[in-house]
């Protein structure tokens, strides 16, 4: 029972991880940002160049991967999204377009292919990131075996998370980043620089997803599509736990974690991921706003 | 544009004669013109990481055969459509190739959902498909020649040899879930209980699927002494990391695979796998001077000094060598003609020699067994000592006396 529900907290982690940067740009500027899985991608694609060209280790990569998606996505924010705030729909159309054309510029080396040139650790080939041989097999507490990369991604998590909470309401940018999303006319007339703390808002939810793309390397395979599935994932938590609360967004994520192990282990993980789109569909028919709101005027 | 009544008689009548005879098209042309053959493999999409690599395998073979001095004096053109890893886009892809080119042959396909996308065409239009893809059989086909592995041929002496050498007597079978691992699984099923085991399970993944702990978590309880996988693609990757982090070791449960290739250890990490096995005509690792040369070629063309090959690439390569010698024995490049001039034909390849069977359109591979090493290569430790028989309907109880597919077909009354 201990073991399910260890690989329940830890698939409820890697949720999260991904949802965390999502609950951030899509809960606070209302952008539905598809191209945050090509962020994941590109954090990964970071730990594997570094590892290349710098000799950096996984942990040596996170904060590193964290500027590199982070100043991505300010560059997005500044060149697209900037122009379409307030149009929900043309802002998922237009970041799935950046989606796909980052995957295509790893894919394709960003064009030099074309040329025969192969820059090593791009391409659409199947990259490898080693990992530390202390995270490797397991690590024995209080008298069961655990996972040890697992452990790190649920601390990593957790400090992740931590983190936010800080940002988010401990912070003069959290503050500000609080009132836009309750009323982004009212936060402007009130002197906040709105343009300019959504710019950094992105960059922040940015920096996130390169951070988780880094820990997903470490047991998926990094390879230019591996973001797409993630975003879905990362969007079916944010709206579940609640558009713009950040408890929302961690209290659906171990939800729907440990519902997804517990089912698995009954049955099987095809079974398992079904259920857990049930759940996903009773939570929004019930309550329709997520499972935690704020009340606004 | 406006169509009028004459010139619309006129596109019709061309149209239909190029369909009526295409034939006659083919043989009108002059010696030293080019043959076309076509190469149909994604080039886009979440396949092109492997197909790629089998196109670039036929461009290779082409090449190296216009240096010789090409086919009946004639050089080969090649002419590559990409399938973008999507069933629906190698079926109109083939028929451009099939119709508009008037390839009497292409190479091509990875995936079984691809090649029963295509196959219409192909046996409609009468034109050859060769595909060099291990697959599950169940196929008999008198316009594809396969190159690749079939059931018989990667679990025939497997099993038995996890059995007996290995002393292994409850296996865990683990598949991705569709129509390859499925079939493989009733291959094996057959052969574990024929060796008096027992298999404790049989469970899949969606194909794609990366999240192995709930998986990982029952092959620890299910008291198994081994693991059968036909995990393909991506999934290999999380699924052998996994195993290991979970802290089970492959001393003690070692995963046997189908599907695990060079590839796939690279891009893991090759200390997740060191211990376990694969059963596969072709290793990279084989120490024979075709071999190394074969690997040194592949390098050079492709461009990358730390290149891989595997399997499907090797029967990729070697079979254009067997068309060319189709062509060259019946005389001409007619479906028909090369239908009739492969069987029978054989040819010694990087892994060894191989030989189309003269039945049934497979090939005769030589069924090897690796242990992978911490180096990311294998170590051979079983082999045949030579070829065997394809037997593309084995779980259905064909054996090398009693054929199912032969030169007239499939025998349905034998299923």
């Amino acid at each position: 029972m201990v073991d399910i529900l260890f690989i329940g907290l830890s698939l409820s982690s890697i949720l999260l991880l991904v949802a965390l940067g999502l609950a951030v740009t899509y809960g606070a500027m209302g952008i539905i940002n598809m191209a945050h899985g090509e962020m994941v991608m590109i954090g990964a694609y970071t730990a594997v160049m570094a590892k290349i060209w710098l000799g950096l280790g996984l942990i040596a990569a996170i904060p590193l991967a964290f500027i590199v998606t982070a100043l991505a996505g300010l560059a997005i924010e500044r060149l697209v999204v900037r122009r379409l705030y307030g149009r929900l729909l043309d802002t998922l159309l237009a970041t799935w377009g950046i989606a796909i054309l980052l995957q295509q510029a790893i894919r394709l080396e960003f064009g030099l292919s074309f040329f025969g040139i192969h820059v090593e650790g791009l391409g659409s080939g199947l990259q490898n990131v080693p990992v530390p041989a202390a995270l490797q097999g397991t690590l024995r507490l209080f008298g069961h075996d655990f996972n040890a990369y697992r452990i790190f991604i649920v601390a990593m998590t957790a400090a992740l998370a931590l983190a936010t909470w800080v940002v988010m309401y401990r912070t003069a940018l959290g503050m500000k980043v609080r009132a836009i999303i309750r009323n982004p006319e009212m936060a402007a007339a009130c002197g906040i620089d709105v343009k300019r703390t959504n710019a950094l808002t992105f960059a922040l939810g940015s920096g996130l997803a390169g951070v988780a793309g880094v820990l997903m390397a470490g047991f998926k395979t990094v390879a230019p599509d591996m973001g797409a599935t993630l975003v879905v994932d990362g969007f079916m938590v944010v709206v579940t736990g609640g558009v713009g609360s950040l408890l929302g967004t961690v209290a659906a994520s171990g939800l729907l974690g440990e519902f997804n192990a517990l089912v698995a282990m009954v049955s099987n993980d095809i079974i398992g991921r079904a259920a857990v789109f049930a759940v996903v569909i009773g939570v929004i028919l019930l309550k329709p706003a997520g499972l935690f709101t704020f009340k606004g005027r | 544009m406006k169509l009028n009544r004459r010139k619309f008689l006129a596109t019709t009548a061309t149209a239909s004669a190029a369909l009526a005879a295409p034939g006659y098209l083919r043989q009108a042309m002059a010696a030293g013109d080019p043959i076309k053959v076509g190469a149909l493999y994604s080039q886009t999409g979440g396949l092109s990481v492997v197909e790629k690599m089998l196109a670039a395998g036929v461009r290779m073979a082409a090449e190296e055969i216009n240096a010789q001095g090409g086919v009946m004096g004639r050089p080969i053109e090649v002419v590559v459509e990409d399938g973008a890893s999507d069933p629906k886009t190698y079926a109109e892809k083939a028929q451009k190739l099939v119709i508009r080119d008037r390839v009497s042959t292409v190479f091509g396909c990875h995936t079984s959902a691809s090649r029963k996308a295509v196959l219409p065409i192909f046996e409609r239009r009468n034109a050859m498909l060769f595909y060099q893809t291990h697959y599950e059989g169940f196929e008999c086909s008198p316009n594809v020649v396969y190159s690749g592995a079939v059931p018989n041929q990667q679990l025939g002496n497997y099993i038995p040899w996890i059995l007996e050498t290995l002393g292994k007597k409850k296996v865990f079978i683990v598949g991705s879930n569709y129509v390859y691992p499925r079939e493989m699984a009733k291959v094996s099923k057959g052969l574990i209980e024929a060796g008096g085991a027992e298999w404790v399970a049989d469970e899949y993944l969606e194909l794609g699927h990366s999240e192995w702990a709930v998986m990982v978590n029952k092959i620890k309880e299910s008291g198994a002494d081994v693991v059968l996988s036909n995990v393909v693609g991506d999934s290999i990757i999380s699924f052998y990391r996994e195993f290991i982090n979970q802290g089970l070791s492959h001393e003690e449960i070692p995963i046997c695979a189908t599907v695990t290739s060079e590839i796939e250890i690279a891009a893991m990490g090759p200390e997740y796998a060191a211990g376990s096995y694969t059963s596969f005509p072709y290793f990279m690792s084989l120490d024979t001077p075709a071999n190394k040369s074969f690997i040194e070629r592949y390098r050079a063309f492709v461009g990358d000094p730390k290149a891989t090959t595997y399997h499907s690439l090797e029967a990729a390569y070697f079979q254009v060598f067997l068309w060319k010698q189709a062509v060259e024995a019946s005389g001409d490049i007619t479906a028909e003609a090369i239908r009739e001039g492969v069987r029978g034909q054989e040819y010694a390849a990087p892994g060894g020699n191989v030989k189309i069977d003269e039945d049934n359109l497979h090939c005769w591979l030589t069924p090897r067994i690796g242990q992978w090493q911490a180096d990311g290569q294998s170590k051979v430790v079983d082999e045949y000592p030579e070829p065997i028989k394809p037997l593309p309907y084995a779980a259905y109880g064909e054996t090398a006396d009693n054929l199912f597919c032969t030169r007239e077909g499939l025998d349905s009354s034998k299923l």
